[in-house]
């Protein structure tokens, strides 16, 4: 029980790490998150699980990272701050340590309007800000919020995420150098397409002296087909994809723009790990997990270090 | 001020049904102007259920009076002198009307015809915003006059989200970003530096420690 994050081992060895993400299901099934795990297990060093990710009920995320390590995979738990105030989220940190999970990823949450519960409460007592540095406090200092003292610290690589794309640009190098300070120890970024503005915000972060005190995994998602870039450019938050990908995947005829759509992510990888202050990124495949190992194999990113 | 909106007459109506004598009673500050429940909308309420009970041939007497303040007991004591004459109240209140009166005059139901929203301002004719929580520590300072608890979708102390886009929240186009609010008028002023510390968590205990809460001030009791 006492392993570290093998998402850690390999950023500390200074190995381009490659994290992928596995959706839970919309049921009780444990097969539906084992299946996933032998399409990645090999492939990739740790693996992402999202916590009802746009705000639509599955199952849930500490659930489906203990079915991934028992498939022998290091799972990542997401934990969103949407549905949970700050008793229970100090509880599942620590319920999270006591099962093995050794990654966590703190993020605010889709909105739960955008969901299959919009009637519900959005709790945000915790920022995603706020959350880091509690996990952060929990794991170094053993106190949870207020001051009381854990009889067992927490053991937990800590996440953040970072959106290069929302606006104010100018504000994104403040507000990741917050997420440093409250103590991430990686970050994730929303999916990479547009290029120039990722190396724009990186550039910021490297300004600020942030790419040395954080591990920057930037993310990825493989493109189905042209609706789908259409779709994810027009109706999901926070996203930016340039009219010359929607325009490329255009150009493919409708049978190869799958093909197509790995080809624009293998490229957009290789281009990443020619940046400075890239330390590893972050495949996002959805509902597509079979395609991270040819993703990674084509990114000369095979095989991971044991 | 407190902003409402009328109920559905249909669900008043409802609630309404088992009385015949019914005095509707107006409120003549924050509801009267947000046009809900004042003087003159409480008129129009009243001849609306009273010509909705002529078209059913109901035997209703719906009368109608407007206090100045029905969440403060010296006008509400108004209500002493006609009381007696009817079997229900239909508040045209805020809530925190409506149960003062109901506190009142334990005796005879009082229905609420209004539903309460929040605590805004008028913008602009017939357009009012929510711009407050009642949070009991105010942090307006810290962001420049702009409440993120009230205006940011989120909550964010820390903000903004992954989700401003050109000054618009994710949640509805509609909607600002009240981050890139907070970061334009502080930069007006040369203190974006307030946003390089991390606000810790708020103390909700000043919201909602124990319960509803209560002022008291000894240097205003005689």
């Amino acid at each position: 029980m006492n392993e570290t994050s093998k998402l850690k081992k390999v950023l500390e060895k200074g190995v381009f790490a490659v994290t992928a993400e596995c959706g839970p299901p919309k049921g009780a099934d444990p097969e539906a998150v084992t299946q996933k795990a032998r399409l990645l297990k090999g492939h990739v060093d740790a693996v992402n699980v999202t916590d009802n990710q746009t705000a639509i009920v599955r199952m849930s995320s500490m659930a489906a990272c203990s079915l991934l390590k028992s498939e022998g995979l290091d799972p990542v738990l997401q934990m969103v701050v949407r549905d949970r105030n700050r008793i229970a989220l100090q509880s599942d940190v620590l319920g999270a340590s006591a099962i093995g999970i050794r990654n966590i990823l703190c993020l605010s949450g889709d909105h739960q309007v955008f969901g299959n519960q919009p009637q519900a409460m959005g709790v945000f007592d915790l920022d995603s800000i706020q959350f880091v540095q509690v996990v952060k406090n929990m794991r170094d200092g053993a106190k949870i919020i207020g001051g009381d003292s854990l009889t067992k610290a927490p053991e937990l690589f800590i996440g953040a995420a970072a959106n290069p794309f929302a606006d104010p640009l100018s504000f994104r190098a403040v507000r990741l150098a917050k997420k440093i300070a409250a103590g991430a120890d990686f970050i994730q970024t929303q999916c990479v397409y547009n290029l120039e503005r990722f190396g724009k915000w990186l550039e910021m972060a490297r300004d600020n002296g942030l790419t040395d005190r954080v591990a920057i995994l930037g993310g990825v998602t493989p493109l189905k087909s042209v609706g789908m870039a259409r779709y994810m450019k027009s109706k999901v938050s926070g996203m930016d994809i340039p009219d010359a990908v929607i325009k490329r995947m255009d150009g493919a005829p409708k049978d190869k723009q799958r093909e197509e759509g790995i080809k624009i992510c293998v490229e957009t990888i290789l281009q990443m790990k020619e940046m400075r202050g890239v330390k590893g990124v972050h495949i996002m495949a959805i509902e597509w997990e079979e395609t991270v190992q040819e993703i990674a194999e084509s990114a000369g990113l095979l095989p991971r270090p044991g | 001020m407190i902003t409402a909106e009328q109920k559905p007459i249909d669900e008043i109506r409802e609630m309404i049904n088992p009385y015949k004598r019914i005095l509707a009673v107006g409120c003549g500050s924050c509801v009267a102007e947000c046009a809900a429940g004042g003087q003159k909308e409480t008129a129009m309420l009243a001849s609306a259920l009273r010509m909705a009970a002529r078209m059913n041939h109901e035997d209703v007497t719906i009368d109608e009076k407007t206090l100045d303040r029905q969440c403060v007991r010296d006008f509400v004591i108004q209500l002493d002198d006609v009381i007696q004459n009817y079997d229900a109240l239909l508040s045209l209140a805020c809530g925190a009307g409506v149960q003062a009166v109901a506190e009142m005059f334990p005796e005879i139901p009082v229905i609420p015809a209004l539903n309460t929203e929040f605590l805004g301002e008028t913008r602009d004719q017939g357009l009012w915003i929510e711009s407050c929580q009642g949070c009991g520590d105010c942090m307006l300072y810290f962001f420049g006059g702009i409440c993120p608890i009230s205006r940011c979708s989120k909550q964010l102390l820390n903000g903004p989200c992954g989700g401003s886009k050109n000054g618009v929240c994710e949640v509805d186009p509609e909607v600002p970003c009240a981050w890139q609010m907070i970061i334009d008028r502080l930069a007006r002023f040369n203190a974006l530096g307030r946003l390089e510390m991390i606000y810790p968590p708020k103390d909700w205990a000043k919201k909602q420690g124990k319960g509803p809460r209560k002022i008291i001030r000894e240097d205003q009791q005689s």
